[in-house]
């Protein structure tokens, strides 16, 4: 038993010396204000848990190995099945960290609401993501252009962003900017996030979505402000046009797309999916021709 | 003529499925053929296929459960080979291959592994620790028990003919509409959970009736076992869960087989209402198989300290309280879809508040080691492995309640590892807790005990090395369902983990070991008293394996160990023994081929729905509808099992139960 103690601690601290040092973990190396405030919350949460699970445990294998039957100097209490205190003790411990674990969570539920825009005096970007069958693409109404897997911001500017689906269900998840969200078709999720350090951050749909599901990976470019106006104006000088007959392209399955851009986006796109004026994926080539 | 179906069926092109299908295939026929030269086939009919015994049923749930336990584990160890080596790689499981497989694991060991287990051990144990001589309906319990292997068998043989859903252990849409899962995956995924949702619900109305019907005399509510408490609790839940999947899952089947637009993209349906409903079968869903398994450590703790459960009253209130609770927590499996702070921050609170009810219990358990005198056998290593493995699962879910936290963690790796967590070590230890326990009453001989510590050992370590890696890959941002994947730094932890993987296949390997070990020893293992743990409750006061009417006269019930007080009083200096009771015949349901029967029509029926083979269809509902026809036709239904034979099973047990309290040592 107190081999076994010994090696069950060990693995227990696993994570928590993994999150003290935070070094590699994604979700734990935050590149805003959001992931920040959730690792906060993340990392508090389960210190706090950890000051009754810990003695829990401890208690569990202490009295396991203690009141083991060759023990001749531990008592034994054939009768003993009950104690008010303890009762009260047992009921009250847990009852009061999860009420004060239950507040933590109501007021950061509030205070980390994804459709929440984030307080900042800068103007937020506004940025309308799509999830397609198996690719990302980012559409910039104000600026009028779009690109597929490749997501690039300005550091410390506030992202708004509109989230839908043109097929199936997806999620939309950057580790390192915080809060996922799904895309679903019909519907618009909203999602607040910022980058406050420049850097290539990988980003992912959290949610299976079919065979090319994996290949679905994109990245976010975090830049200076006038790298973005730089990026911005690339964009506009090359690449295709994305007008309805492009977006009935993007609806065909594919997967591992390599990014690339569009110098200009019909107006209202978004809205015209989001309002399913336009079809949805068309899924597997098999089903089409059952159709 | 036959639907969908043709030989383009059968993968003959694709070599791993096949192998794997041929592989199940000829074992089965084997098994098959080496029955029948045995000449078994006329004994397996009448002692077990038509049986409607409660303990023959809940033995057969239990073998059932094992043998998908190992068809389960065997798609997580290619889950497990795939990522290993799937690092800026194609593996060797094409996605259409490995999104079967994981959509098949989750399946079934949800479906068909632990909510067998779990049955299996309610079925065994629940009437014989109530006192009573069987269930409320005996043959609906068999029509139970073979729908829900009919179900199995489907989810089996989409193995060779066809396919399995590529959608994930719960077939959200819009993917697992026709427009996005044209094939006959989900159709058999389907199929098979409604023919066995319908034989799990028949179980939760049969459990239910018997533990608030069917008591031996002076049992009274508060006197119940704990391990029925649970077991009520979850049939309680099954019978008001169960409902809604079958209903979510037939709105499913409607839009996929006659174009209704209940959760499509097109027509204005709504797929989140499909997450919404199934949830709220979902969550129940997961206390339906932790509440018995907590019913197991309640039985297994006091009985290995040598002391009565402390505060009894504390564990009946948790509970119920985790029973009601469970209905208002379905939300937090989509904190992510943007329901806002006040209904995200409300089901967060409410799934952490079960938190408390399910602490009370860790903490009773702790009190009742308190003071015991523990005897280290494998069931007690279970359930220590449980209390420490399950606290931190217990951990990771109330950070998983939070909202926050989950935003960062919905989907990811470390939603898997947290209820691995659970299931594994609380679910899973509990089964493999109560399998040790009572299999000495359902054989009568008891399981090799170094074996079975050996293997409690590397699951234990087993679980840990491979599911601690996958908390750390969430926190890397890793997200579940990934076939191949190009982060570097993931690579080294699933790496660990399938090294956990084996491990646990070496605590398998160890358990089929105990188990073969013991059958061929069990000359010398027998337990002639029927009470080899020294025993606190009624199922340790009849023989074992008991007599198919459990107790010869039913147990008058004075106190909360109703065993244990009897022993007490034989054990009291000056007792003298009690006469032998006054023995009458007994009168115990006839065998009947009705669910063997019925669950070959739901096969039928089930098999040809998914191929569209029309008239196959109603030749099958055709048959059910005639078995059940004929059953209800019956004019005998009671077999009368006379005193004399009574007396004569009944003295046996007597004699070697006396003797051994007399020659126990002094404590």
């Amino acid at each position: 038993m107190v081999k076994g103690a010994s090696s069950m601690q060990w693995l227990l601290l696993l994570p928590v010396l993994l999150s003290l040092c935070g070094c590699h973990t994604a979700v734990l190396s935050p590149a805003g204000p959001v992931s920040e405030g959730e690792r906060t919350i993340l990392l508090d949460s389960l210190a706090i848990m950890l000051c009754i699970v810990v003695p829990t445990i401890v208690a569990t294998l202490a009295f396991a190995y203690w009141f083991r039957a060759s023990n001749t100097r531990a008592m034994y209490l054939p009768q003993w099945a009950y104690s008010g205190r303890l009762e009260l003790i047992v009921w009250s411990i847990p009852a009061l960290v999860i009420f004060f674990l239950g507040g933590i969570a109501w007021i950061s539920a509030h205070l980390l609401d994804p459709a929440e825009p984030l307080k900042s005096a800068t103007e937020p970007l506004e940025v309308e993501v799509v999830s397609l069958d198996w690719k990302w693409l980012f559409i910039y109404p104000r600026q009028s252009v779009a690109s597929v897997n490749r997501m690039v911001v300005p550091v410390g500017v506030p992202l708004s962003l509109r989230i839908t689906s043109a097929t199936v269900f997806n999620v939309f998840f950057v580790p390192q900017l915080g809060s996922e969200i799904y895309s679903m078709y019909g519907m618009t999720s909203r999602l607040n996030l910022e980058a406050d350090r420049a850097g290539d951050y990988f980003g992912l749909s959290a949610h299976f979505s079919g065979d090319g599901f994996p290949g679905m990976a994109f990245d976010v470019q975090a830049v200076s402000p006038q790298e973005f106006t730089a990026w911005v104006a690339a964009a506009r000088g090359a690449g295709p046009v994305l007008n309805d007959a492009a977006y009935q392209g993007l609806l065909t399955q594919s997967q591992d797309v390599k990014p690339y851009s569009y110098r200009a986006v019909r107006a209202g796109l978004f809205e015209d999916i989001v309002g399913q004026r336009l079809p949805p994926g068309e899924g597997p080539a098999t089903a089409r021709r059952q159709n | 003529m036959w639907g969908k179906l043709s030989w383009q069926a059968i993968p003959l092109d694709q070599p791993i499925p096949l192998a794997a299908g041929a592989l199940v295939v000829f074992g089965m026929a084997a098994v098959v053929i080496w029955v029948a030269a045995k000449g078994y086939i006329p004994y397996l009919w009448r002692e077990w296929i038509t049986s409607v015994d409660h303990k023959r049923i809940g033995i057969m749930y239990c073998l059932l459960a094992s043998v998908m336990l190992l068809r389960g584990f065997i798609d997580a160890l290619m889950m497990r080979s795939q990522q290993a080596m799937a690092f800026h790689a194609a593996g060797y499981l094409p996605p259409e291959h490995y999104d079967q497989i994981f959509s098949a694991h989750g399946t079934i060991m949800i479906f068909f592994v632990a909510m067998p287990f779990v049955i299996g051990l309610m079925n065994f144990v629940v009437p014989l620790q109530l006192g009573v001589r069987d269930v409320a309906f005996p043959t609906l319990n068999s029509v139970s028990f073979w729908l829900t292997a009919a179900g199995a068998l489907l989810v089996n043989a989409s193995l060779v003919v066809g396919e399995f859903a590529r959608t994930g252990w719960l077939p959200y849409p819009p993917l697992s509409e026709l427009a996005y899962s044209p094939g006959v995956g989900v159709d058999y995924y389907l199929w098979a959970i409604q023919i066995s949702g319908v034989g799990t619900l028949m179980t939760g109305v049969n459990f239910v009736t018997t533990i608030l019907k069917m008591r031996a005399p002076g049992m009274s509510y508060e006197r119940m076992p704990i391990f029925c408490w649970t077991s009520l609790a979850a049939n309680l839940l099954i019978v008001a869960a169960f409902p809604i999947l079958t209903a979510t899952l037939a709105m499913l089947l409607l839009d996929r087989y006659v174009g209704f637009h209940f959760f499509t993209n097109a027509a204005g349906g709504n797929a989140m209402m499909f997450m919404n409903l199934i949830w709220a079968w979902g969550h129940p869903e997961v206390y339906i198989l932790i509440l018995p398994a907590f019913g197991v450590f309640s039985e297994v703790v006091p009985t290995f300290s040598r002391k009565p459960l402390f505060d009894r009253r504390s564990m009946i209130v948790a509970t119920m309280a985790i029973c009601i609770l469970s209905f208002s927590v379905w939300l937090h499996h989509f904190f992510t879809m943007g329901a806002g702070g006040d209904v995200n921050g409300f089901f967060g609170i409410a799934s952490m508040v079960i938190a408390v009810p399910t602490g009370v219990k860790i903490f009773n358990w702790l009190f009742t080691m308190y003071g015991g005198r523990i005897r280290f056998s494998s069931a007690m290593l279970w359930a220590l492995g449980f209390m420490v493995t399950f606290v931190i699962g217990g951990m990771t879910g109330v950070l998983l309640a939070s909202p926050p936290a989950d935003f960062v963690l919905h989907n990811s790796l470390f939603l898997v590892a947290h209820f691995h967590n659970v299931i594994i070590g609380g679910v899973l230890f509990g089964a493999f807790a109560g399998y040790t326990f009572w299999f000495p009453k359902a054989f009568g001989f008891v399981l090799d005990e170094r074996l079975g510590k050996l293997a409690f050992w590397f699951w234990l370590v087993g679980f840990y090395v491979a599911f601690m890696p996958l908390y750390v890959l969430g926190l890397e941002g890793m997200t579940r369902r990934m076939q191949h994947y190009d982060r570097p730094e993931w690579h080294p932890w699933l790496l660990v983990a399938a090294l956990g993987t084996l491990l646990i296949l070496c605590g398998i390997a160890l358990q089929i070991a105990q188990l073969v070990v013991s059958i061929r020893g069990r000359a010398q293992r027998r337990e002639p008293t029927g009470d080899p743990w020294d025993g606190r409750s009624l199922e340790w006061a009849t023989a074992s394996p008991p007599p198919a009417f459990n107790f010869a006269v039913l147990p008058l019930v004075r106190s909360d160990e109703p065993y244990w007080e009897s022993k007490q009083q034989a054990r009291a200096p000056g007792q003298a023994a009690t006469g032998e009771p006054e023995y009458s015949s007994i009168e115990m349901p006839r065998n009947s081929a009705t669910g063997f029967v019925t669950a070959f029509f739901a096969v039928v029926t089930g098999f040809s729905l998914i191929w569209h083979i029309w008239w196959l269809v109603l030749l099958g509902l055709a048959g059910a509808y005639a078995t059940f026809v004929v059953f209800a036709w019956r004019d005998q239904h009671e077999v009368t099992i006379p005193a004399e034979e009574v007396a004569r099973l009944d003295r046996a047990n007597r004699t070697a139960r006396a003797q051994a309290l007399r020659e126990e040592p002094a404590l």
